[in-house]
Protein backbone atom coordinates (compact mmCIF):
# COMPACT_ATOMS: atom_id res chain seq x y z
CA UNK A 1 0.00 0.00 0.00
CA UNK A 2 2.74 2.41 1.04
CA UNK A 3 4.74 1.64 -2.07
CA UNK A 4 1.67 1.96 -4.30
CA UNK A 5 0.83 5.34 -2.85
CA UNK A 6 4.39 6.64 -3.18
CA UNK A 7 4.58 5.48 -6.77
CA UNK A 8 1.19 6.99 -7.53
CA UNK A 9 2.12 10.43 -6.24
CA UNK A 10 5.53 10.20 -7.91
CA UNK A 11 3.85 9.18 -11.16
CA UNK A 12 1.39 12.05 -10.89
CA UNK A 13 4.18 14.59 -10.38
CA UNK A 14 6.29 13.25 -13.25
CA UNK A 15 3.15 12.92 -15.35
CA UNK A 16 2.27 16.55 -14.72
CA UNK A 17 5.72 17.49 -15.99
CA UNK A 18 5.20 15.35 -19.11
CA UNK A 19 1.83 17.00 -19.58
CA UNK A 20 3.30 20.51 -19.45
CA UNK A 21 5.86 19.59 -22.11
CA UNK A 22 3.30 17.69 -24.19
CA UNK A 23 1.14 20.83 -24.42
CA UNK A 24 3.86 22.52 -26.44
CA UNK A 25 4.05 19.66 -28.91
CA UNK A 26 0.31 19.38 -29.29
CA UNK A 27 -0.39 23.10 -29.73
CA UNK A 28 2.28 23.53 -32.40
CA UNK A 29 1.10 20.38 -34.14
CA UNK A 30 -2.49 21.57 -33.93
CA UNK A 31 -1.82 24.83 -35.76
CA UNK A 32 1.14 23.99 -38.02
CA UNK A 33 0.94 20.17 -38.36
CA UNK A 34 4.60 20.24 -37.43
CA UNK A 35 6.37 18.19 -34.76
CA UNK A 36 8.60 20.75 -33.11
CA UNK A 37 11.62 18.55 -32.42
CA UNK A 38 13.37 21.46 -30.74
CA UNK A 39 10.72 21.58 -28.03
CA UNK A 40 12.58 19.14 -25.74
CA UNK A 41 15.59 21.41 -25.89
CA UNK A 42 13.50 24.41 -24.87
CA UNK A 43 12.70 22.31 -21.81
CA UNK A 44 16.45 21.83 -21.21
CA UNK A 45 17.01 25.56 -21.61
CA UNK A 46 14.31 26.16 -19.01
CA UNK A 47 16.15 23.90 -16.56
CA UNK A 48 19.49 25.65 -17.14
CA UNK A 49 18.08 29.17 -17.07
CA UNK A 50 16.35 28.22 -13.82
CA UNK A 51 19.66 27.09 -12.35
CA UNK A 52 21.48 30.25 -13.43
CA UNK A 53 18.79 32.58 -12.13
CA UNK A 54 18.47 30.59 -8.91
CA UNK A 55 22.16 30.82 -8.07
CA UNK A 56 22.83 34.33 -9.36
CA UNK A 57 19.80 36.14 -7.98
CA UNK A 58 19.37 34.10 -4.78
CA UNK A 59 15.70 35.05 -4.80
CA UNK A 60 14.71 32.37 -2.34
CA UNK A 61 17.03 33.88 0.27
CA UNK A 62 15.53 37.34 -0.13
CA UNK A 63 11.81 36.68 -0.38
CA UNK A 64 11.35 33.18 0.97
CA UNK A 65 11.14 29.82 -0.78
CA UNK A 66 7.58 29.96 -2.10
CA UNK A 67 7.70 33.48 -3.52
CA UNK A 68 11.26 32.99 -4.66
CA UNK A 69 10.43 29.89 -6.69
CA UNK A 70 7.24 31.49 -8.06
CA UNK A 71 9.06 34.58 -9.31
CA UNK A 72 11.77 32.32 -10.71
CA UNK A 73 9.17 30.24 -12.56
CA UNK A 74 7.63 33.37 -14.11
CA UNK A 75 11.05 34.58 -15.25
CA UNK A 76 11.92 31.21 -16.77
CA UNK A 77 8.57 31.08 -18.55
CA UNK A 78 9.07 34.55 -19.97
CA UNK A 79 12.60 33.89 -21.20
CA UNK A 80 11.88 30.49 -22.74
CA UNK A 81 8.73 31.90 -24.37
CA UNK A 82 10.91 34.54 -25.96
CA UNK A 83 13.32 31.90 -27.26
CA UNK A 84 10.32 29.94 -28.58
CA UNK A 85 9.06 33.00 -30.47
CA UNK A 86 12.53 33.55 -31.93
CA UNK A 87 12.69 29.89 -32.94
CA UNK A 88 9.47 30.29 -34.92
CA UNK A 89 10.57 33.57 -36.47
CA UNK A 90 13.98 32.30 -37.59
CA UNK A 91 13.57 28.58 -38.18
CA UNK A 92 9.91 27.98 -39.13
CA UNK A 93 8.30 31.12 -40.48
CA UNK A 94 10.61 31.44 -43.50
CA UNK A 95 9.51 27.89 -44.42
CA UNK A 96 5.77 28.43 -44.04
CA UNK A 97 5.08 27.98 -47.76
CA UNK A 98 7.60 25.18 -48.22
CA UNK A 99 6.83 21.46 -48.05
CA UNK A 100 6.32 20.20 -44.52
CA UNK A 101 9.47 18.10 -44.57
CA UNK A 102 11.61 21.26 -44.79
CA UNK A 103 10.21 22.54 -41.51
CA UNK A 104 10.79 19.15 -39.87
CA UNK A 105 14.45 19.20 -40.96
CA UNK A 106 14.69 22.76 -39.69
CA UNK A 107 13.27 21.59 -36.35
CA UNK A 108 15.89 18.86 -36.08
CA UNK A 109 18.58 21.42 -36.90
CA UNK A 110 17.27 23.80 -34.25
CA UNK A 111 17.31 20.94 -31.74
CA UNK A 112 20.98 20.19 -32.43
CA UNK A 113 21.78 23.89 -32.28
CA UNK A 114 20.11 24.36 -28.89
CA UNK A 115 21.64 21.23 -27.41
CA UNK A 116 25.14 22.22 -28.42
CA UNK A 117 24.69 25.82 -27.34
CA UNK A 118 23.71 24.64 -23.87
CA UNK A 119 26.70 22.30 -23.81
CA UNK A 120 29.12 25.03 -24.87
CA UNK A 121 27.83 27.46 -22.25
CA UNK A 122 27.38 25.12 -19.30
CA UNK A 123 29.64 22.18 -20.14
CA UNK A 124 28.80 18.55 -20.81
CA UNK A 125 28.83 17.41 -17.19
CA UNK A 126 25.77 17.14 -14.97
CA UNK A 127 24.91 20.35 -13.14
CA UNK A 128 23.49 20.30 -9.66
CA UNK A 129 20.61 22.41 -8.33
CA UNK A 130 21.16 23.79 -4.82
CA UNK A 131 19.60 21.37 -2.36
CA UNK A 132 18.03 23.72 0.16
CA UNK A 133 15.64 25.64 -2.03
CA UNK A 134 12.37 24.14 -0.90
CA UNK A 135 11.95 22.73 2.61
CA UNK A 136 12.50 18.97 2.64
CA UNK A 137 9.35 18.34 4.60
CA UNK A 138 6.80 15.67 3.84
CA UNK A 139 3.08 16.19 4.08
CA UNK A 140 0.93 13.72 5.95
CA UNK A 141 -2.00 12.55 3.83
CA UNK A 142 -4.14 9.96 5.64
CA UNK A 143 -1.09 8.63 7.45
CA UNK A 144 1.07 8.46 4.35
CA UNK A 145 3.91 10.89 3.85
CA UNK A 146 4.34 12.71 0.55
CA UNK A 147 7.28 15.06 -0.12
CA UNK A 148 6.17 18.68 -0.29
CA UNK A 149 7.80 19.20 -3.68
CA UNK A 150 5.67 16.53 -5.35
CA UNK A 151 2.54 18.25 -4.16
CA UNK A 152 3.82 21.65 -5.26
CA UNK A 153 4.68 20.35 -8.74
CA UNK A 154 1.27 18.78 -9.10
CA UNK A 155 -0.59 21.85 -7.84
CA UNK A 156 1.41 24.30 -9.94
CA UNK A 157 0.90 22.17 -13.05
CA UNK A 158 -2.82 21.88 -12.46
CA UNK A 159 -3.14 25.64 -12.00
CA UNK A 160 -1.17 26.34 -15.19
CA UNK A 161 -3.05 23.76 -17.23
CA UNK A 162 -6.36 25.09 -15.91
CA UNK A 163 -5.37 28.61 -16.89
CA UNK A 164 -4.32 27.47 -20.34
CA UNK A 165 -7.53 25.52 -20.81
CA UNK A 166 -9.60 28.53 -19.82
CA UNK A 167 -7.59 30.75 -22.15
CA UNK A 168 -8.02 28.39 -25.11
CA UNK A 169 -11.70 27.66 -24.51
CA UNK A 170 -13.11 30.96 -23.29
CA UNK A 171 -11.16 33.87 -24.70
CA UNK A 172 -11.32 35.41 -28.14
CA UNK A 173 -7.65 34.73 -28.89
CA UNK A 174 -8.04 31.16 -27.64
CA UNK A 175 -10.98 30.61 -29.98
CA UNK A 176 -8.90 32.04 -32.81
CA UNK A 177 -6.15 29.53 -32.00
CA UNK A 178 -8.66 26.67 -32.19
CA UNK A 179 -10.07 28.03 -35.43
CA UNK A 180 -6.62 28.34 -37.03
CA UNK A 181 -5.90 24.75 -36.00
CA UNK A 182 -9.00 23.56 -37.86
CA UNK A 183 -8.70 25.57 -41.07
CA UNK A 184 -6.11 28.30 -41.55
CA UNK A 185 -7.65 29.62 -44.76
CA UNK A 186 -11.09 29.97 -43.22
CA UNK A 187 -9.53 31.59 -40.16
CA UNK A 188 -7.92 34.22 -42.40
CA UNK A 189 -11.30 34.86 -44.01
CA UNK A 190 -12.58 35.69 -40.51
CA UNK A 191 -9.91 38.37 -40.22
CA UNK A 192 -7.63 36.33 -37.98
CA UNK A 193 -3.93 37.09 -38.41
CA UNK A 194 -2.69 33.49 -38.53
CA UNK A 195 0.94 34.49 -38.05
CA UNK A 196 0.01 36.10 -34.75
CA UNK A 197 -1.86 32.97 -33.70
CA UNK A 198 1.26 30.92 -34.45
CA UNK A 199 3.39 33.38 -32.49
CA UNK A 200 1.00 32.97 -29.56
CA UNK A 201 1.38 29.20 -29.72
CA UNK A 202 5.18 29.57 -29.77
CA UNK A 203 4.99 31.74 -26.65
CA UNK A 204 2.63 29.52 -24.66
CA UNK A 205 4.12 26.10 -25.46
CA UNK A 206 7.74 26.95 -24.70
CA UNK A 207 6.69 28.81 -21.52
CA UNK A 208 5.08 25.59 -20.25
CA UNK A 209 8.01 23.45 -21.43
CA UNK A 210 10.54 25.80 -19.84
CA UNK A 211 8.86 25.78 -16.46
CA UNK A 212 8.73 21.97 -16.66
CA UNK A 213 12.53 22.06 -16.98
CA UNK A 214 12.75 24.12 -13.82
CA UNK A 215 10.50 21.60 -12.04
CA UNK A 216 12.71 18.68 -13.05
CA UNK A 217 15.74 20.57 -11.76
CA UNK A 218 14.09 21.20 -8.43
CA UNK A 219 12.66 17.67 -8.19
CA UNK A 220 15.70 15.58 -9.12
CA UNK A 221 18.39 18.15 -8.36
CA UNK A 222 20.46 17.17 -11.43
CA UNK A 223 20.33 18.41 -15.00
CA UNK A 224 22.21 17.62 -18.17
CA UNK A 225 22.29 19.13 -21.64
CA UNK A 226 20.81 15.98 -23.20
CA UNK A 227 17.86 15.70 -20.79
CA UNK A 228 15.51 17.30 -23.33
CA UNK A 229 15.82 14.30 -25.61
CA UNK A 230 14.29 11.71 -23.24
CA UNK A 231 11.76 14.09 -21.70
CA UNK A 232 10.83 15.39 -25.13
CA UNK A 233 10.28 11.88 -26.42
CA UNK A 234 8.18 10.92 -23.41
CA UNK A 235 6.09 14.08 -23.68
CA UNK A 236 5.66 13.45 -27.38
CA UNK A 237 4.42 9.96 -26.49
CA UNK A 238 2.04 11.57 -24.00
CA UNK A 239 0.73 13.93 -26.68
CA UNK A 240 0.09 10.99 -29.04
CA UNK A 241 -1.50 9.02 -26.21
CA UNK A 242 -3.98 11.82 -25.58
CA UNK A 243 -4.50 12.56 -29.27
CA UNK A 244 -2.04 14.96 -30.87
CA UNK A 245 -3.50 18.38 -31.53
CA UNK A 246 -5.89 17.98 -28.62
CA UNK A 247 -5.08 20.13 -25.59
CA UNK A 248 -6.99 18.24 -22.88
CA UNK A 249 -5.58 15.10 -24.51
CA UNK A 250 -2.01 16.23 -23.82
CA UNK A 251 -2.88 16.85 -20.18
CA UNK A 252 -4.56 13.46 -19.72
CA UNK A 253 -1.90 11.66 -21.77
CA UNK A 254 0.94 13.16 -19.75
CA UNK A 255 -0.48 12.29 -16.36
CA UNK A 256 -1.46 8.81 -17.52
CA UNK A 257 1.97 8.10 -18.96
CA UNK A 258 3.67 9.30 -15.76
CA UNK A 259 1.54 6.98 -13.63
CA UNK A 260 1.93 3.98 -15.97
CA UNK A 261 5.67 4.47 -16.01
CA UNK A 262 5.95 4.80 -12.23
CA UNK A 263 3.82 1.70 -11.65
CA UNK A 264 5.78 -0.26 -14.23
CA UNK A 265 9.05 0.77 -12.63
CA UNK A 266 7.81 -0.27 -9.21
CA UNK A 267 6.12 -3.57 -9.98
CA UNK A 268 7.95 -4.85 -13.07
CA UNK A 269 11.46 -3.52 -13.09
CA UNK A 270 12.95 -0.06 -12.94
CA UNK A 271 15.18 -0.97 -15.86
CA UNK A 272 12.08 -1.28 -18.02
CA UNK A 273 10.82 2.23 -17.23
CA UNK A 274 11.53 3.72 -20.67
CA UNK A 275 10.56 0.52 -22.48
CA UNK A 276 7.14 0.63 -20.83
CA UNK A 277 6.59 4.21 -21.93
CA UNK A 278 7.41 3.40 -25.54
CA UNK A 279 5.34 0.21 -25.47
CA UNK A 280 2.44 2.49 -24.61
CA UNK A 281 3.31 4.55 -27.70
CA UNK A 282 3.42 1.47 -29.93
CA UNK A 283 0.15 0.07 -28.55
CA UNK A 284 -1.67 3.36 -28.99
CA UNK A 285 -0.37 3.72 -32.54
CA UNK A 286 -1.61 0.23 -33.38
CA UNK A 287 -4.97 0.24 -31.65
CA UNK A 288 -6.01 3.89 -31.45
CA UNK A 289 -3.85 6.08 -33.68
CA UNK A 290 -6.02 9.12 -33.03
CA UNK A 291 -5.24 8.93 -29.30
CA UNK A 292 -7.60 8.73 -26.36
CA UNK A 293 -9.33 12.06 -26.97
CA UNK A 294 -8.57 12.59 -30.66
CA UNK A 295 -11.27 13.02 -33.30
CA UNK A 296 -14.26 13.88 -31.23
CA UNK A 297 -16.41 14.85 -34.17
CA UNK A 298 -16.21 13.70 -37.74
CA UNK A 299 -16.32 16.56 -40.20
CA UNK A 300 -19.35 16.48 -42.41
CA UNK A 301 -18.50 16.62 -46.08
CA UNK B 1 -18.33 51.86 -57.86
CA UNK B 2 -18.04 49.76 -54.68
CA UNK B 3 -15.72 47.09 -56.03
CA UNK B 4 -13.57 47.29 -59.10
CA UNK B 5 -11.23 44.65 -60.48
CA UNK B 6 -8.77 45.96 -63.08
CA UNK B 7 -6.81 43.65 -65.35
CA UNK B 8 -6.32 41.06 -62.59
CA UNK B 9 -3.88 38.24 -63.23
CA UNK B 10 -3.25 35.33 -60.85
CA UNK B 11 -0.69 32.55 -61.12
CA UNK B 12 -0.54 29.25 -59.29
CA UNK B 13 3.16 28.49 -59.51
CA UNK B 14 4.09 29.15 -63.12
CA UNK B 15 0.59 28.57 -64.50
CA UNK B 16 -1.56 31.64 -65.02
CA UNK B 17 -5.20 30.98 -64.14
CA UNK B 18 -6.66 34.48 -64.45
CA UNK B 19 -5.60 36.25 -67.63
CA UNK B 20 -6.39 39.85 -66.79
CA UNK B 21 -10.06 40.11 -65.85
CA UNK B 22 -12.10 43.29 -65.36
CA UNK B 23 -15.18 43.38 -63.18
CA UNK B 24 -17.27 46.09 -61.54
CA UNK B 25 -19.82 45.94 -58.74
CA UNK B 26 -22.05 48.87 -57.83
CA UNK B 27 -23.32 49.48 -54.32
CA UNK B 28 -26.44 47.45 -53.49
CA UNK B 29 -26.15 45.15 -56.51
CA UNK B 30 -26.06 41.40 -56.73
CA UNK B 31 -23.55 40.38 -59.37
CA UNK B 32 -23.17 36.75 -60.35
CA UNK B 33 -20.17 35.05 -61.92
CA UNK B 34 -21.05 31.99 -63.99
CA UNK B 35 -18.75 29.46 -65.54
CA UNK B 36 -17.70 25.84 -65.69
CA UNK B 37 -15.32 24.16 -63.27
CA UNK B 38 -11.82 25.60 -63.57
CA UNK B 39 -12.96 28.83 -65.19
CA UNK B 40 -11.39 30.87 -62.38
CA UNK B 41 -14.50 31.93 -60.46
CA UNK B 42 -13.30 30.82 -57.04
CA UNK B 43 -9.83 32.18 -57.71
CA UNK B 44 -11.39 35.56 -58.44
CA UNK B 45 -13.13 35.58 -55.07
CA UNK B 46 -10.03 34.34 -53.26
CA UNK B 47 -8.00 37.10 -54.91
CA UNK B 48 -10.48 39.73 -53.70
CA UNK B 49 -10.22 38.34 -50.16
CA UNK B 50 -6.43 38.25 -50.37
CA UNK B 51 -6.11 34.50 -49.89
CA UNK B 52 -4.35 34.25 -53.22
CA UNK B 53 -2.11 37.08 -54.39
CA UNK B 54 -2.47 38.87 -57.71
CA UNK B 55 0.57 38.61 -59.96
CA UNK B 56 -0.51 41.87 -61.58
CA UNK B 57 -3.56 44.09 -61.82
CA UNK B 58 -5.55 45.65 -59.04
CA UNK B 59 -8.65 45.33 -56.87
CA UNK B 60 -10.21 48.52 -55.56
CA UNK B 61 -12.81 48.69 -52.83
CA UNK B 62 -14.37 52.12 -52.43
CA UNK B 63 -11.37 53.43 -54.45
CA UNK B 64 -8.88 51.92 -51.95
CA UNK B 65 -6.46 49.28 -53.24
CA UNK B 66 -7.17 45.87 -51.67
CA UNK B 67 -4.62 43.76 -53.48
CA UNK B 68 -1.75 44.96 -51.29
CA UNK B 69 -3.45 44.02 -48.02
CA UNK B 70 -3.01 40.69 -46.20
CA UNK B 71 -6.18 38.59 -45.98
CA UNK B 72 -6.98 39.45 -42.36
CA UNK B 73 -6.95 43.17 -43.15
CA UNK B 74 -9.34 42.78 -46.10
CA UNK B 75 -12.10 41.70 -43.71
CA UNK B 76 -11.68 44.93 -41.76
CA UNK B 77 -12.43 46.92 -44.92
CA UNK B 78 -15.93 45.43 -45.02
CA UNK B 79 -15.55 42.38 -47.23
CA UNK B 80 -16.65 38.95 -46.06
CA UNK B 81 -16.55 35.68 -47.92
CA UNK B 82 -18.67 32.54 -47.68
CA UNK B 83 -16.06 30.12 -49.01
CA UNK B 84 -16.63 27.16 -51.28
CA UNK B 85 -17.49 24.03 -49.32
CA UNK B 86 -18.60 26.17 -46.34
CA UNK B 87 -15.35 25.61 -44.39
CA UNK B 88 -17.02 25.46 -40.97
CA UNK B 89 -14.98 25.16 -37.79
CA UNK B 90 -16.53 21.75 -37.19
CA UNK B 91 -15.37 21.13 -33.63
CA UNK B 92 -16.50 24.56 -32.45
CA UNK B 93 -20.06 25.40 -31.50
CA UNK B 94 -22.42 27.35 -33.74
CA UNK B 95 -22.12 30.34 -31.44
CA UNK B 96 -18.32 30.16 -31.45
CA UNK B 97 -18.36 30.04 -35.24
CA UNK B 98 -20.48 33.18 -35.30
CA UNK B 99 -18.22 34.92 -32.79
CA UNK B 100 -15.24 34.22 -35.02
CA UNK B 101 -17.07 35.90 -37.87
CA UNK B 102 -16.98 39.07 -35.78
CA UNK B 103 -13.30 38.62 -34.90
CA UNK B 104 -12.33 42.03 -36.26
CA UNK B 105 -15.19 43.80 -34.46
CA UNK B 106 -14.26 45.32 -31.10
CA UNK B 107 -17.69 46.50 -29.91
CA UNK B 108 -19.27 43.64 -27.96
CA UNK B 109 -22.73 45.26 -27.80
CA UNK B 110 -22.62 45.58 -31.57
CA UNK B 111 -21.59 41.92 -31.92
CA UNK B 112 -24.52 40.86 -29.79
CA UNK B 113 -26.98 42.91 -31.83
CA UNK B 114 -25.69 41.45 -35.08
CA UNK B 115 -25.89 37.95 -33.64
CA UNK B 116 -29.49 38.44 -32.54
CA UNK B 117 -30.33 39.75 -36.00
CA UNK B 118 -28.80 36.65 -37.57
CA UNK B 119 -30.60 34.33 -35.15
CA UNK B 120 -33.85 36.08 -36.07
CA UNK B 121 -33.23 35.69 -39.77
CA UNK B 122 -31.89 32.11 -39.50
CA UNK B 123 -33.81 30.66 -36.54
CA UNK B 124 -32.37 27.18 -37.09
CA UNK B 125 -29.01 28.54 -35.91
CA UNK B 126 -30.54 29.92 -32.74
CA UNK B 127 -31.96 26.50 -31.91
CA UNK B 128 -28.58 24.89 -32.37
CA UNK B 129 -26.36 27.58 -30.94
CA UNK B 130 -24.56 25.28 -28.48
CA UNK B 131 -24.21 22.38 -30.89
CA UNK B 132 -20.91 21.62 -32.64
CA UNK B 133 -20.97 22.99 -36.18
CA UNK B 134 -19.77 19.67 -37.60
CA UNK B 135 -22.99 18.00 -36.47
CA UNK B 136 -25.24 20.30 -38.53
CA UNK B 137 -26.78 19.16 -41.79
CA UNK B 138 -25.43 20.51 -45.07
CA UNK B 139 -28.14 23.15 -45.40
CA UNK B 140 -27.72 24.27 -41.80
CA UNK B 141 -23.98 24.51 -42.29
CA UNK B 142 -24.53 26.73 -45.31
CA UNK B 143 -26.80 28.96 -43.24
CA UNK B 144 -24.09 29.10 -40.58
CA UNK B 145 -21.44 29.96 -43.16
CA UNK B 146 -23.61 32.85 -44.37
CA UNK B 147 -24.39 33.95 -40.82
CA UNK B 148 -20.74 33.79 -39.87
CA UNK B 149 -19.76 36.00 -42.80
CA UNK B 150 -22.48 38.52 -41.90
CA UNK B 151 -21.13 38.83 -38.35
CA UNK B 152 -18.43 41.21 -39.55
CA UNK B 153 -21.20 43.47 -40.92
CA UNK B 154 -19.71 43.52 -44.38
CA UNK B 155 -20.57 46.05 -47.05
CA UNK B 156 -20.01 43.35 -49.61
CA UNK B 157 -20.54 39.62 -49.32
CA UNK B 158 -18.69 37.19 -51.57
CA UNK B 159 -20.46 33.85 -51.95
CA UNK B 160 -18.79 30.83 -53.52
CA UNK B 161 -21.37 28.28 -54.65
CA UNK B 162 -23.76 28.46 -51.71
CA UNK B 163 -26.06 25.94 -53.42
CA UNK B 164 -23.38 23.26 -53.80
CA UNK B 165 -24.58 19.81 -52.74
CA UNK B 166 -27.93 20.99 -51.41
CA UNK B 167 -31.43 19.71 -52.22
CA UNK B 168 -33.53 21.97 -54.51
CA UNK B 169 -35.80 23.03 -51.66
CA UNK B 170 -32.83 24.11 -49.57
CA UNK B 171 -31.34 25.95 -52.52
CA UNK B 172 -34.55 27.92 -52.79
CA UNK B 173 -34.39 28.75 -49.09
CA UNK B 174 -30.78 29.87 -49.29
CA UNK B 175 -31.51 32.14 -52.24
CA UNK B 176 -34.49 33.64 -50.46
CA UNK B 177 -32.27 34.40 -47.49
CA UNK B 178 -29.73 36.01 -49.79
CA UNK B 179 -32.46 38.21 -51.24
CA UNK B 180 -33.48 39.29 -47.73
CA UNK B 181 -29.89 40.10 -46.85
CA UNK B 182 -29.46 42.11 -50.02
CA UNK B 183 -32.56 44.12 -49.15
CA UNK B 184 -30.84 45.28 -45.96
CA UNK B 185 -28.23 46.95 -48.17
CA UNK B 186 -25.50 44.30 -48.46
CA UNK B 187 -23.88 44.15 -51.90
CA UNK B 188 -23.15 40.65 -53.19
CA UNK B 189 -20.91 38.80 -55.58
CA UNK B 190 -22.31 35.34 -56.19
CA UNK B 191 -20.34 32.57 -57.86
CA UNK B 192 -22.66 29.80 -59.00
CA UNK B 193 -22.99 26.71 -61.16
CA UNK B 194 -26.73 26.87 -60.71
CA UNK B 195 -27.05 29.53 -63.41
CA UNK B 196 -30.82 29.71 -63.48
CA UNK B 197 -31.20 30.43 -59.76
CA UNK B 198 -28.26 32.81 -59.78
CA UNK B 199 -29.53 34.88 -62.72
CA UNK B 200 -32.99 35.07 -61.19
CA UNK B 201 -31.50 36.62 -58.07
CA UNK B 202 -28.78 38.78 -59.59
CA UNK B 203 -28.98 42.18 -61.28
CA UNK B 204 -26.06 41.53 -63.58
CA UNK B 205 -23.82 38.67 -64.52
CA UNK B 206 -20.40 37.81 -65.89
CA UNK B 207 -19.57 34.60 -67.71
CA UNK B 208 -16.06 33.20 -67.29
CA UNK B 209 -14.22 30.71 -69.46
CA UNK B 210 -10.69 29.41 -68.71
CA UNK B 211 -9.49 32.50 -66.90
CA UNK B 212 -11.20 35.14 -69.03
CA UNK B 213 -14.47 37.02 -68.80
CA UNK B 214 -16.22 36.29 -72.08
CA UNK B 215 -19.62 37.86 -71.51
CA UNK B 216 -21.06 40.60 -69.35
CA UNK B 217 -24.68 41.75 -69.28
CA UNK B 218 -27.75 42.29 -67.13
CA UNK B 219 -29.42 39.14 -65.88
CA UNK B 220 -32.46 39.23 -68.17
CA UNK B 221 -30.30 39.50 -71.27
CA UNK B 222 -27.99 36.74 -70.12
CA UNK B 223 -30.98 34.54 -69.38
CA UNK B 224 -32.19 34.90 -72.96
CA UNK B 225 -28.72 34.76 -74.49
CA UNK B 226 -28.56 31.71 -76.72
CA UNK B 227 -24.95 30.83 -75.85
CA UNK B 228 -25.71 30.97 -72.13
CA UNK B 229 -28.80 28.86 -72.64
CA UNK B 230 -26.89 26.26 -74.56
CA UNK B 231 -24.04 26.14 -72.07
CA UNK B 232 -25.88 26.38 -68.75
CA UNK B 233 -29.53 25.48 -69.20
CA UNK B 234 -28.84 22.43 -71.32
CA UNK B 235 -31.48 23.48 -73.84
CA UNK B 236 -31.26 24.54 -77.43
CA UNK B 237 -31.51 28.27 -78.17
CA UNK B 238 -35.14 29.39 -78.17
Amino acid sequence: MEQFFQQLTNGLAVGAIYALIALGYTMVYGVLKLINFAHGDLFTIGAYLGLTLLTSLALTEHIGPVWGVSVLAVMVMGLVALIGALLDRLAYRPLRESPRLSAVVSALGASIFFQNTVMLIYGARFQVYPQNILPKTAINIFGLYVPLIRILILLASIVMMGALYFFIQKTKVGTAIRAAAIDQGAARLMGIDVNRVILMVFLLGPAMGGVAGLMVGLYYGQINFTMGWVYGLKAFTAAILGGIGNIPGAMVGGILLGVIEAMGAAYLSIAWKDAIAFCVLILILIFRPTGLLGERVAEKV
Amino acid sequence: MLLEIVDLRVKYGSIEVLHGINLKVREGEIVTILGANGAGKSTTLLAISGLVKASSGAVYFDKNPLHKLPAHKVVQQGIAQVPEGRRMFGTLTVQENLSLGAYTCKDSAQIKRTREWIYEMLPVLAERRNQLAGTLSGGEQQMLAIGRALMSQPKILLLDEPSLGLAPLLVKMIFQTLEEINETGVTMVLVEQNARAALKLANRGYVMEVGNIVLEDDSASLMSNSEVQAAYFGGTPA
